[in-house]
């Protein structure tokens, strides 16, 4: 990234390279399947397909600031005390969220209400801040974090989704599987609402990605 | 200018400690009016929904003014006791609960009465403790202080889909024509395991996989009720 080339050609808003910013991160490099970060909540919160998506959402809020706060700030940012300082900026995003949901949609803050502090600890975020915007400019950087944010979510709510339907028989909280089902001895799975099998379904979505495109895979 | 000078990191540090304590304590100083009201009005909600009354946010104030018709406090022993400034609604039953530092003096007990067309319906909050933090709930009586009338209970991080359930109207619809007495004894109602006889009047069916808050519920439910035994016992109208 030398200075002069940045004067001359001026990028469009949405460059092929921008673009790869977005798409990248929800197949070939995301975060939960193929860089395994964000994995400790993606076991916790997929019990429900409504938490999981309440939670999606606020990472999405949380990633999108601080990458853009990061990334404004990278040349004021002393490198010995950076993590530090990009912990102080993400808990208190991750405070100011949950003030302002307390306040307006308290429900929702309700059912967020235990996992607002793993966001805080949510490897993706600091992952995208030290490898990507410190070294970005703003622009690049939201991108990032949309993307990021995305590819962690769809996982999220497609673990949930298996979860919930075969653990509750329900989905969004509304019974899915009718009750004549049930009559004829079908039987929810309590084993898909206990965390192991959160890691077994991300698994198996990792297996499917990987046999989709060999060239996931590693060598060795 | 070198960022990875010493005076400028503490510099560095200080201001950004600063401007974000500065922003939070703002952010938390002008919202918490509508957090506090928010926090009251669910817990009017949570009060109305033990008797089957659902209200949404904004006519819980209203119902609760119409249909609570009385509030009373109660002392450990089951009298009803007056304390200057303190109202049976003020009364926070997990604060109470956990602070360890109460004597059993220093404890109050709300008693909220409910009235409608129906009759009169009385209404205990109760506190406790679940696997992972604090339950709670409000529990409704009918007119004979024997029979529930109706419950709803929540919790602060019981596990999703397990204990997390006690919230769900599946479990709490389980409590409706329990009784709490047996003849002149109190015997509260236990939340038992699947395989035994719980359609007893005493007796509620537990949650598969979420023991330890079923537990929890029935523990709070006979510790919390044993204090306003000598009140209920006392009442004119109760049928024991």
């Amino acid at each position: 990234m030398s200075e002069t080339a940045e004067v001359k050609v001026k990028e469009p808003l949405f460059s092929k390279k921008n673009k790869k910013l977005l798409t990248d991160p929800l197949n070939d490099d995301n975060p939960i399947t193929i860089q395994v970060l964000g994995i400790c909540s993606a076991l916790a919160i997929t019990v429900q397909v409504k938490q999981a998506f309440v939670m999606a959402l606020s990472v999405l809020v949380v990633m999108i600031f601080s990458n853009l706060i990061v990334s404004l700030m990278r040349n004021l940012i002393p490198s010995r005390v950076r993590i530090i300082v990009q912990l102080v900026i993400v808990a208190a995003l991750v405070i100011l969220v949950d003030q302002v949901l307390k306040a307006f949609v308290y429900d929702v803050s309700k059912q967020l209400s235990v996992f607002v502090g793993l966001i805080i600890t949510n490897c993706i975020i600091m992952g995208r801040l030290e490898a990507f915007a410190l070294a970005n400019k703003p622009f690049p950087s939201i991108l990032d974090a949309i993307g990021n944010a995305a590819g962690y979510g769809w996982i999220l709510i497609v673990v949930a989704v298996f979860r919930e339907f075969f653990g509750s028989g329900k989905l969004w909280g509304i019974q899915v599987i009718p009750q004549s089902f049930y009559d004829f001895g079908y039987f929810n799975n309590g084993l898909m609402i206990l965390p192991p099998m959160a890691l077994i379904t991300v698994g198996i979505i990792i297996w499917v990605q990987r046999s989709r495109n060999t060239k996931l895979i590693e060598s060795n | 200018m070198d960022v990875n000078k010493n005076s400028y990191i503490f510099g560095f540090s200080a201001i950004l400690v600063i401007v974000v304590a500065a922003i939070l304590s703002f952010a938390a100083e002008s919202l918490k009016p509508m957090q506090t009201e928010n926090v009251r009005i669910e817990k009017m909600q949570n009060i109305l929904a033990s008797v089957g009354v659902e209200a949404t946010p904004k006519e819980a104030g209203k119902l609760f003014d119409q249909y609570i018709v009385d509030q009373k406090l109660l002392n450990h022993e089951g009298k009803v006791v007056e304390k200057d400034g303190l109202s049976a609604f003020d009364i926070d039953a997990v604060k109470q609960y956990k602070d360890k530092n109460l004597s059993d003096s220093e404890k109050y007990y709300p008693l909220f009465t409910f009235q409608n067309e129906e009759g009169k319906r009385y209404i205990v909050p109760m506190a406790g403790k679940g696997l992972w933090g604090p339950i709670w709930g409000y529990v409704a009586f009918a007119e004979d202080m024997n029979t529930i009338a109706g419950s709803t209970f929540d919790h602060k991080t019981e596990t999703p889909g397990l204990g997390a359930e006690i919230k769900e109207k599946f479990f709490t619809e389980k409590f409706i024509g329990k009784t709490i007495f047996e003849g002149d004894e109190f015997v509260s109602v236990e939340i038992v395991k699947g395989g035994q006889p719980w359609d007893s009047p005493h007796k509620v069916d537990g949650i598969s996989g979420g023991t330890i808050t079923s537990v929890g519920v029935g523990e709070m439910m006979e510790r919390t009720l044993s204090v306003y035994v000598p009140y209920f016992k006392s009442n004119p109208k109760a049928s024991l």
